[in-house]
């Protein structure tokens, strides 16, 4: 047979069997990921989608720091009963500005990635606090130093920069506002309060998320991060929709 | 380099390679990986053909099939609707009374709005709808913002205090906190308010309730009443019944006035449909008519 006797040839030459093996354990990425890069269709167009804040980035670190990805996915898969129970099914849009992303694919905990105002903020504070107090048999841990502990804001500048040097579209602007706009956003009353409006959109929530108004905890930017994950953009709803009009 | 060998026994030929007098064998592949190895290659030919298979620049192949799994999805979402239209089409057209008095529908309610409160509601609710501090127990007859059937199914469509544009919006003012009453006020009307549910109390000093009723007269009654009976248009509670949110003892009570209450919920016109939110409002019902 002659590709066994190719195959015989080449077991005999060492760099030429190297190459070989290279080449063929690289066709599954040339053909599965390489082209999503050049395909249209692979992230979806969504106008409306926005950046998040620098309280929301700094909630996603928060998130990330305390490992709520290792429980909790953020990823709802296309099928019937995902879609029956958290909602629309999430396109590669709303991860457009996930650096990195955090879809997972363990769920000990429920997924996340519709639950921005499902629930109220004294709730979202109130299960971090201790998730018994209003979820009696959840196994989740307790955060409660998440309201106790002041939110770092002297690094959100270089972390608002680091995200831009992966593509996310932050303002010279925004950068330099970093550590106000996240004060402002956690504190309406506050003269900074505008400032976060202005620069990322009127759809942007501007309350104290924490319940503590003048005080700017790592429970703002985790609540704040929570409250908007699935919210960035309006495009997931729009196809459910359209199959939900025949109910 | 290959030693032309043929083992006079087997009739194959060897690899050439000896090991103390031992030699090897080259035996042919069997026939039957041939075999198995062109039906793959036949259903890979076949499956980039009738299926997503082949990037081209910036689109794909679509394959003859044209199956897209979202298409899938919003398919078997249309499959299931019309699989549950026997029920829903009498849930979405027949009146609350109507539905309360069959025990068939209710059943489904039972079956279909337990998953659905629990997946929904049951975080602050909790999982049997008995509330917990700071989030109202729906099992009883106490709503703020009305208990018939309607006011229950537009309180969960706008919610309270959301970011619906129609909403229920109510605030308890921080009487003590942003300084609207002395301290002392503060607790004469908590004494007072504490006495309207618990009629019996004896270690009141009747002075200081006294004192509270006409603080009260004052500052609570736009809201909550002359009777203090509460007004589910403003979401002022009852203050003589005995369902509390925050607690009903003097010390809950007083910790309200002085630092004031805005409850949230949030809005489900835009998470759950006008079917789902009904057979939850029945489902509420239905629990209330189980714990009077």
């Amino acid at each position: 047979m002659s590709i066994f006797g190719f195959h015989y040839q080449l077991e005999r030459k060492a760099i030429g069997l190297v190459l070989g093996i290279v080449l063929v354990s690289s066709i599954g990425g040339l053909v599965e990921i390489a082209p999503l890069f050049t395909i249209h269709q692979t992230v979806e167009d969504a106008k409306d989608m926005r950046l998040y804040t620098p309280l929301e980035l700094a909630g996603r670190n928060i998130y990330i720091r305390e490992g709520c990805y290792a429980c909790h996915s953020q990823m709802i898969r296309t099928l019937r009963d995902e879609v029956d129970r958290y909602g629309p099914y999430s396109l590669a849009v709303e991860s457009k500005y996930d650096h990195p992303m955090l879809w997972g694919s363990k769920r000990t905990g429920p997924d996340l990635a519709r639950i921005g105002e499902k629930y109220s903020d004294q709730w979202q504070v109130a299960h971090l606090i201790n998730p018994r107090d209003v979820v009696p048999v959840s196994i989740m841990p307790a955060y409660d130093w998440l309201l106790s502990t002041d939110l770092r804001t002297d690094d959100l500048s270089a972390h608002l920069k680091a995200q831009r040097a992966v593509g996310v579209p932050y303002t010279d602007e925004m950068i330099a506002n970093a550590a106000l706009d996240a004060y402002g956003q956690a504190n309406p009353d506050s003269p900074r309060a505008e400032g976060v409006t202005k620069r990322y959109g009127k759809a942007t929530t501007v309350r104290p998320f924490d319940g503590l108004p003048g005080r700017l905890t790592e429970m703002d930017a985790m609540v704040a991060y929570l409250q908007v994950l699935g919210r960035l953009t309006d495009a997931a709803r729009k196809p459910v929709a359209q199959a939900g009009a025949v109910q | 380099m290959a030693v032309e060998e043929r083992d006079n026994h087997t009739g194959y030929l060897t690899t050439g390679h000896e090991w103390n007098g031992i030699k090897e064998l080259n035996t042919p592949v069997p026939r039957a990986v041939y075999f198995f190895l062109t039906i793959a290659v036949a259903f890979s030919i076949g499956y980039w053909i009738l299926m997503p298979a082949w990037p081209l620049g910036v689109t794909y192949t679509r394959g003859l099939l044209g199956i897209d799994q979202r298409n899938v999805v919003a398919q078997s979402l249309k499959e299931a609707a019309a699989d549950r239209n026997v029920w829903t089409a009498k849930i979405q057209s027949e009146s609350y009374a109507a539905l309360l008095a069959d025990p068939k529908m209710m059943a489904i309610v039972r079956e279909v709005g337990r998953p659905l409160f629990g997946d929904n509601c049951a975080a602050c609710h909790g999982r049997d709808a008995t509330g917990g501090p700071g989030f109202p127990n729906l099992t009883t007859t106490s709503f703020l913002w009305g208990g018939k059937p309607d006011d229950i199914f537009n309180t969960i469509r706008v919610g309270i205090n959301s970011a619906h544009k129609d909403t229920h919006v109510s605030q308890m003012p921080a009487f003590g906190r942003d300084a609207m009453l002395p301290r002392g006020d503060v607790l004469k009307a908590a004494t007072y308010v504490y006495s309207l549910s618990n009629p019996g109390a004896k270690n009141l000093d009747p002075a200081t309730v006294a004192a509270g009723k006409k603080i009260f007269a004052d500052n609570c009654v736009a809201c909550h009443g002359d009777n203090a009976k509460g007004n589910p248009e403003l979401g002022a509670p009852d203050l003589t019944d005995r369902f509390w949110i925050y607690g009903g003892s003097l010390d809950a009570i007083d910790t309200s006035v002085w630092g004031g209450r805005q409850g949230h919920m949030p809005s489900w016109e835009g998470r759950l449909s006008e079917l789902d939110r009904k057979i939850l409002t029945l489902y509420l019902l239905d629990k209330r008519t189980q714990t009077p």
